[in-house]
């Protein structure tokens, strides 16, 4: 194996030789035959692998790589036409780490750090340049944004500042800055020829630990035994394997059709149009930094002492929506009409370019995934069947932070840093049609320049998943967002606003319908209001015998053995004692429980139930999300309403908080009413079989009409919800996350007499301490009306230190302040090493959240404020009623 | 006629115009200035007794002056008072600034003393365009785009519609008003008991009421004269008897082309009456029905049940001076009818009919399908002098107008052509009073002695349809007069095809700059523009018709400013504008072509 080994890595050397003899874009048909010594060696396939590779772009590079330092060294690489051709070889080489996501930031940085020093690993050039960047801001707005990212950069260690039009100028000898309000400078960022770097990966994959390559060799379809990765069939030859990895990029969505038992990879392709010129009189030197100009949907780059310039673009061109088209292939041409309003923007940024020659337009198709974040992990369906694709254009920035933490996620189970953002399990089937996606990406192509102001909305692939309620609601002025392609209520637009303005409210400070929201939140504390949240993912678990319980029993770190009618939240641990799911359960008889997740867990909720559940038919599982619309009563008066409609005493008394009972709401019967409100508010949930949706809510909206009843959002929710200290899976928690980290002690039995998943890992952390803790902060000083808003990931700052940031925020109309939660981390001040972060640690500092730039003082709480005002407020009111009663 | 006469008839919505393009009007300016004017499009006119007026000299030495400027200032009621137009090329002197404009201003300087004589008012609308201030009153596209497609209409024809194979794909139409209210109407309608589609555009003229008739009533007619005997026979039966009847055609109407309710009844029983005439003539042998045939007599039939109609009145007076509306109004029709490869045009007067033919290398020619009828044919001009006595011979066609008044030599209505004195004075005396008021219906043309002097026969011709034949473009008068047919041809030609996808661009290995790169983009990209805004091929037309620039591309600003015009200026630069574009199924052509 050796010998083969060596005869793969001069091959490999003599790709890499021929291409730098006829360097880059300028001839590449040529370079297509550039294989063909190599050819001489044709090998055949093994039969056995651990792990088979499918793409030999940057992303199956970077994951050989990785795996290959995490110590595996049985690996196939499998590629269906040359290492590094597709999409890698015509990236703009252009390594930025100014991202809006921590995770991608992360990435991107130690990309940065690893393609710094591969040439001296491997001896391999990879046209390395350290050129720093800059990013143009030509509205105030811009700048907001780019500051933020700017102080995310800092907290991370990644030097960064914002810069004036004059330094710009300084910095960048052709660039005009008369229209610019400022730039940030990131002196780090790079450039670096993709190509090279992927076959740098490959060649030190292969050297060290021995991967083996195979180009030429095309992945037919992959082979499934019991949901489990069997082996890979190709047009060269079977593989069994134990793994597959698919880094397929824009061929990725159609290799997971392929399977017998397909996996959804929702990704699409889009022309992508770069320009390439001849050099300057003067050629621009090789450090100059690269340019990012958002507002002209443009960047640019140096290029052999030229310019190299694309962008992206309004109107988008979406290809291969049939999968992969040897007509359409052959058609990407040149497309300079569609080219001209970025060569416009160009030439306004630049107009001393105006003379120079063009070379050549590139088209080169990129990937787009339907949120505009890569998608990496393991699929839902299929074990040992992980993806790595989609990377929305930042390949190179991505491939090397991103095929490690697919390499650790296989090696240990999980990466080393929370990645749910990215994770394959956030979309589900509705996310693979291929109409959809041809729409969706559409959209996000041009929203990767557009400013991303908090609280934005996808407009396309709308109105997919509806409650029954929704012409309803939306005749009555509700405006929507959509979760997991389920519209949801923001808030309701009263008849006389003005619905025009309101669509535009695009701000980095206070919103239009602030004061909207504040009446919804007003009337929840004063009366009722009636939110639909049918989104919400709904689970039946049914067992003959006592299997349902054993089951939850392991998998909940709360006691789930309560007596029937009793509601339960709990965790669902991982063995180091993170959050799988924050979920309620119900249980509806011994042997039945109804458990409700948030919307985005619909997915990955039941792939960690199903890899758990043993293979019995005595146990069922079932996804109920689309039996039961839910309705949510929230108010003092949601009783009053409840009561009256079904005549039954749903007093405190009668009905105490945390119970399920089925009764009926009007005509209906069976409707599952339950005592909680997601919000720490009094009230009620009623989850309503749909064909009963209408007539309970028209009868709930006539008879709550006396008691001041009305419409209301998830925006009202959730500031209800983040006043109160609630915590929600996926914003503030994730599977990094303990219950002891974020003040949810009570919500688990270490002694409920069995073990379950996590226990373990949380005895040992009640022994050791946390390293982090949920906290929540009271901004002080913050003017509503004047000053920008906090959205998440702000840096929060103790003593002047950085500690961690935030996870969510919202305003509360009853504390009349901002709050922000997020985690307070205690780094050593002499190493920066992680220590235990103590109650009296929190409470004994001064905080402040630092907002684009600016810092605000903070109030750190521990727990949430009390609630006694509003049941104070709540026995006047009954008392009150009791007298009217009369 | 005294000048009093004349200022009174400056009333009539008809503006009036004279043979060499002057004509006195009253302006509705506030200090009655008079304008003079000469509204090129204008059908029917009055003459001028008094010579004392000098005429135009042909070639006018006085300097030109273009319109917009003056509009510019907002000041309307001057303009009124102080520009001449003429719209007749050769009365214009070129200018060098907009070689295509047919709207200039022709000033000459001894009329302009006698228009005001206290003012050099050529100097004055000098100075008053080096004082213009920039537009003020300019529409947003979307504004221009919501008034050219305020009419539009398209129909798809279903590829099989249950009884054959369509040759037509479907046609666009639309209309632009000039005059308020418009006088051109337009008519789509399916033949259900026989085969084929019949399309049409009405010009009409003094009014509305003829123009609108027609378009009811035209197809009916002409439904009824492709009936076969049995059809007649089945339908007449269903009258007597009360039942249900066959529907003879299903109309393609815009919401704004509407049907007068009040006359229905009035028009049924004359369409009555001539099908039973059919069925009395025809003594049951089926033979077959010449189209050519049918589309005369329907033409001829139509336009005689108007006179008479008007002849015999109505007890109900609305009704009874509607009739007479109609008859003293007059209007030309240019209809289709298409059945298979079959392509039928019936064209009375100077609207027109074009197809547009594909060459084999996909460059357009344009293959005109009527003749106008006005005084550029020739044949026209013959068959008119061989109708009337030797000593008419001058008289009967003066200055390009039928007996000095009439632009089209053929047309519905206009019974002031057709009566004899005595019954026009007989049918005015005891009309309505409205009618015994209006100036214009009690003007009996000169030198009026052989009646009648127009017809409304139709020139049918026949052609067969051709895989290369792509589209007809059926339009009034108002789109020939700004757009030469090669042009409106190319135009809907490259709008169908889809010629907008422009050739691309590849650098290929010449050595272009950025600079020059951008430059030709932006060109390109203007080009386009136009095209990507309509839906439909005959608004595209229109736009090209109203806005184009002197390179044949649409100028927004010219298109701005034409549409921006106050109803009453609108009619001096452009006529009514009513297009219809037919799209053949060249495979289905083709397929018919293969059968035999």
């Amino acid at each position: 194996s050796q010998l083969l080994t060596d005869v793969m890595f001069y091959r490999l050397l003599s790709i890499v030789r021929q291409q730098r003899a006829s360097p880059g874009w300028q001839n590449w048909p040529s370079a297509r035959s550039s294989t063909s010594a190599a050819e001489a060696h044709s090998i055949a396939l093994p039969t056995q692998a651990q792990v088979v590779i499918c793409g030999g772009g940057i992303m199956g590079t970077s994951v050989a790589y990785h795996l290959s330092k995490l110590g595996w060294n049985n690996i196939v690489l499998l590629e269906q036409g040359r290492l590094a051709a597709g999409s890698t070889r015509f990236c703009a080489g252009i390594l930025s780490t100014a991202r809006h996501l921590t995770i991608e930031q992360k990435m991107a940085d130690y990309s940065n750090k690893l393609y710094h020093q591969l040439e001296q690993e491997t001896g391999i050039q990879t046209g390395y340049v350290r050129t720093g960047s800059i990013s143009l801001a030509q509205t105030q707005d811009r700048l907001i944004s780019l500051k933020r990212i700017n102080s995310r950069l800092n907290v991370m260690g990644i030097p960064s500042e914002i810069i004036s039009p004059k330094k710009v100028a300084e910095l960048h000898p052709l660039l005009n800055v008369h229209d610019l309000v400022g730039a940030m400078h990131v002196p780090e960022d790079a450039v670096v020829s993709s190509a090279d770097v992927a076959l740098a990966l490959a060649s030190a994959a292969s050297q060290n630990a021995g991967v083996q390559i195979y180009d030429r060799t095309t992945v037919l379809h992959v082979r499934v035994k019991k949901d489990q990765i069997a082996g890979v069939e190709t047009d060269k030859g079977q593989i069994d394997c134990q793994y597959f990895v698919n880094c397929a990029g824009q061929w990725a969505y159609e290799l997971g059709l392929s399977n017998e038992e397909p996996v959804s990879i929702p990704l699409h392709a889009c022309e992508h149009f770069y320009l390439l010129t001849r050099p300057l009189e003067t050629p621009l030197q090789s450090n100059t930094p690269t340019i990012v100009d958002a507002d002209g949907r443009i960047y640019i780059r140096n290029w052999q002492g030229g310019i190299l310039s694309g962008g992206f673009e309004k109107n988008p061109k979406p290809i291969f929506t049939e999968g992969k088209n040897q007509l359409e292939i052959q058609n990407l041409q040149e497309d300079w009409d569609h080219f001209e309003p970025l060569l416009s923007s160009l030439l306004r940024r630049m107009p001393e370019l105006e003379a120079l020659e063009i070379m050549k337009l590139v088209n080169c198709p990129e990937t787009f995934t339907p949120d505009m974040r890569c998608i990496m992990g393991e699929s839902p369906t299929v074990q040992g069947y992980f993806v790595l694709a989609g990377m929305n254009s930042a390949g190179l920035s991505f491939g090397g932070g991103a095929g490690k933490f697919l390499a650790e996620w296989m090696v240990y189970g999980y990466p080393s840093e929370n990645v749910w953002e990215l994770d394959l399990k956030r979309f589900g089937a509705l996310q693979s049609s291929r109409t959809f996606l041809r729409h969706r990406v559409m959209e996000v192509m041009p929203l990767l320049y557009d400013l991303k102001v908090p609280r934005w909305d996808f407009q396309t692939g709308r109105q997919l998943r509806t409650s029954p309620l929704y012409d309803r609601l939306d005749a009555q002025g509700a405006r929507w967002m959509e979760k997991h392609g389920f519209e949801r209520p923001k808030y309701f637009v009263p008849p006389d606003k003005d619905l025009l303005a309101l669509e535009q409210s695009k701000t980095f400070y206070k919103p239009d319908w602030f004061d909207i929201v504040e009446s919804e939140v007003k009337c929840c504390k004063e009366a009722v209001c009636v939110i639909d949240m049918s989104s919400f993912t709904k689970f039946e678990i049914t067992s003959t015998g006592d299997q349902a319980l054993e089951i939850l029993q392991y998998l909940s770190s709360n006691d789930i053995d309560v007596p029937v009618g009793h509601i339960v939240h709990t965790g669902m641990l991982n063995e180091s004692g993170g959050y799988e799911n924050d979920c309620s359960i119900a249980r509806l008889n011994k042997r039945s429980f109804f458990m409700i997740s948030p919307t985005d867990q619909q997915v990955h909720c039941w792939s960690w139930l199903k890899k758990h559940m043993p293979k019995d038919s005595n146990l069922l599982l079932e996804d109920v999300s689309w039996k039961y619309t839910a309705l949510n009563l929230i108010g003092p008066r949601a009783v009053d309403v409840l009561s009256e409609l079904s005549y039954a005493p749903m007093t405190p008394d009668h009905f105490p908080s945390l119970f399920c009972k089925e009764m009926s709401v009007g005509y209906a019967n069976g409707i599952r009413v339950m005592s909680m409100t997601h919000t720490g508010e009094p009230g009620f949930m009623l989850y309503i079989p749909i064909e009963y949706a209408l007539h309970v809510y028209n009868e709930v909206m006539s008879v709550g009409q006396k008691y001041g009843i009305r419409n209301a959002g998830y925006y009202a929710l959730r500031s209800l919800r983040i006043e109160k200290f609630f915590a929600f899976w996926g914003q503030d928690l994730n599977t990094y996350t303990t219950p002891l980290e974020c003040g949810r002690e009570f919500r688990v039995k270490l002694e409920k007499g069995m073990d379950f998943i996590g226990r373990d890992a949380l005895l040992q952390q009640k022994q050791n301490g946390v390293y982090k803790r949920f906290t929540m902060f009271i901004l002080d000083d913050h003017d509503t009306d004047l000053d920008l808003w906090p959205w998440w990931g702000e840096p929060i700052y103790r003593n002047g230190q950085y500690v961690g940031k935030t996870t969510s925020s919202a305003y509360s109309f009853t504390l009349e302040r901002h709050v922000c939660l997020g985690f307070v981390h205690n780094f050593s001040e002499d190493t920066g090493e992680e220590q235990v972060v103590t109650a009296d640690f929190i409470n004994r500092g001064e905080y402040e959240i630092d907002i684009a730039g600016h810092r605000f003082q903070a109030k750190a709480k521990l727990y949430p404020f009390s609630s006694l005002f509003t049941h104070k407020r709540r026995k006047d009111d009954m008392e009150l009623s009791d007298f009217h009663g009369k | 006629m005294s000048i009093s006469a004349l200022l009174s008839m400056g009333r009539c919505r008809c503006r009036c115009c004279c043979p060499r393009g002057l004509w006195m009007l009253s302006a509705p300016c506030r200090d009655d200035r008079r304008m003079c004017v000469c509204p090129g499009p204008r059908r029917v006119g009055i003459p001028v007794r008094s010579s004392s007026l000098p005429l135009f000299s042909d070639a006018m030495p006085a300097p030109t002056q273009l319109f917009f400027p003056l509009i510019r200032n907002c000041e309307l009621s001057r303009i009124y008072g102080t520009v001449c137009y003429c719209h007749h090329k050769h009365f214009c002197c070129s200018s060098p600034h907009v070689p295509q404009s047919r709207l200039r201003c022709t000033p000459h300087p001894a009329y302009a003393t006698f228009c005001r004589p206290k003012e050099n008012w050529w100097q004055y609308t000098q100075g008053r365009r080096y004082a213009s201030t920039p537009q003020k009153f300019y529409l947003t596209p979307p504004q221009v785009n919501s008034i050219l497609k305020a009419n539009e209409y398209s129909f798809k024809v279903p590829e099989f519609d249950g009884k054959n194979v369509s040759s037509i794909l479907g046609f666009d139409s639309n209309q632009l008003p000039a005059n308020a209210p418009i006088e051109d109407r337009r008519s789509a309608a399916t033949c259900l008991q026989t085969r084929g589609m019949l399309l049409g555009v009405f010009d009409g003229h003094a009014g509305c009421a003829c123009s609108q008739a027609v378009s009811e009533r035209l197809f009916y007619y002409i439904a009824v004269s492709l009936l076969p005997h049995e059809t007649l026979l089945e339908i007449e039966n269903a009258v007597e008897s009360g039942r249900a009847l066959l529907p003879i055609l299903q109309w393609h109407k815009h919401p704004n082309d509407y049907f007068s309710k009040e006359a229905s009844k009035l028009y049924f029983n004359s369409l009555r009456t001539y099908w039973q005439e059919l069925i009395d003539l025809n003594t049951g042998e089926s033979a077959d029905i010449d189209v050519k045939e049918a589309l005369i007599n329907a033409f001829k039939r139509l336009d005689n049940d108007i006179s008479l109609e008007a002849q015999v009145g109505d007890p109900n007076s609305f009704l009874n001076y509607l009739v007479l509306r109609v008859a003293f109004s007059g209007a030309t029709a240019c209809v289709a009818h298409v059945d298979g490869v079959d392509l039928h045009v019936a064209n009375t007067g100077d609207s027109r009919a074009m197809l547009g033919v594909q060459e084999e290398d996909g460059s357009w020619s344009a293959v005109t399908l009527s003749n106008d009828h006005n005084a550029q044919n020739q044949r026209e001009l013959e068959r008119l002098k061989l109708e009337h006595p030797k000593n008419e011979a001058k008289s009967v066609v003066k200055q390009d107008r039928l007996l000095g008044l009439l632009m089209p030599f053929r047309a519905f209505g206009d019974v002031k052509f057709k009566w004899s004195i005595d019954l026009q004075k007989r049918v005015i005396e005891s009309g309505p009073d409205q009618l015994n008021d209006n100036e214009y219906t009690k003007f009996i043309p000169p030198n009026y002695y052989t009646p009648p002097y127009l017809t409304a026969e139709p020139e049918v011709t026949y052609h067969r349809l051709r895989p290369q034949d792509k589209f007809l473009v059926l339009a009034t008068d108002g789109l020939w007069e700004t757009m030469h047919r090669q042009d409106v041809v190319r135009i809907v030609g490259e709008y169908l095809t889809g010629m907008h996808h422009q050739q691309p661009i590849a650098v290929g290995g010449y050595k272009v700059t950025l600079g020059q790169m951008h430059g030709l983009l932006t060109e390109r990209r203007a080009k386009m523009s136009s095209v990507f805004e309509d839906q439909n091929a005959a608004t595209h037309l229109i736009r090209h018709a109203v806005g184009n620039n002197e390179f044949g591309a649409v100028d927004h600003e010219r298109l701005s400013k034409m549409l921006s015009l106050p109803e009453e200026l609108a009619r001096m630069y452009r006529d009514d504008i009513t297009i219809i574009v037919v799209q053949f199924n060249s495979h289905v052509v083709g397929a018919y072509q293969n059968q035999e």
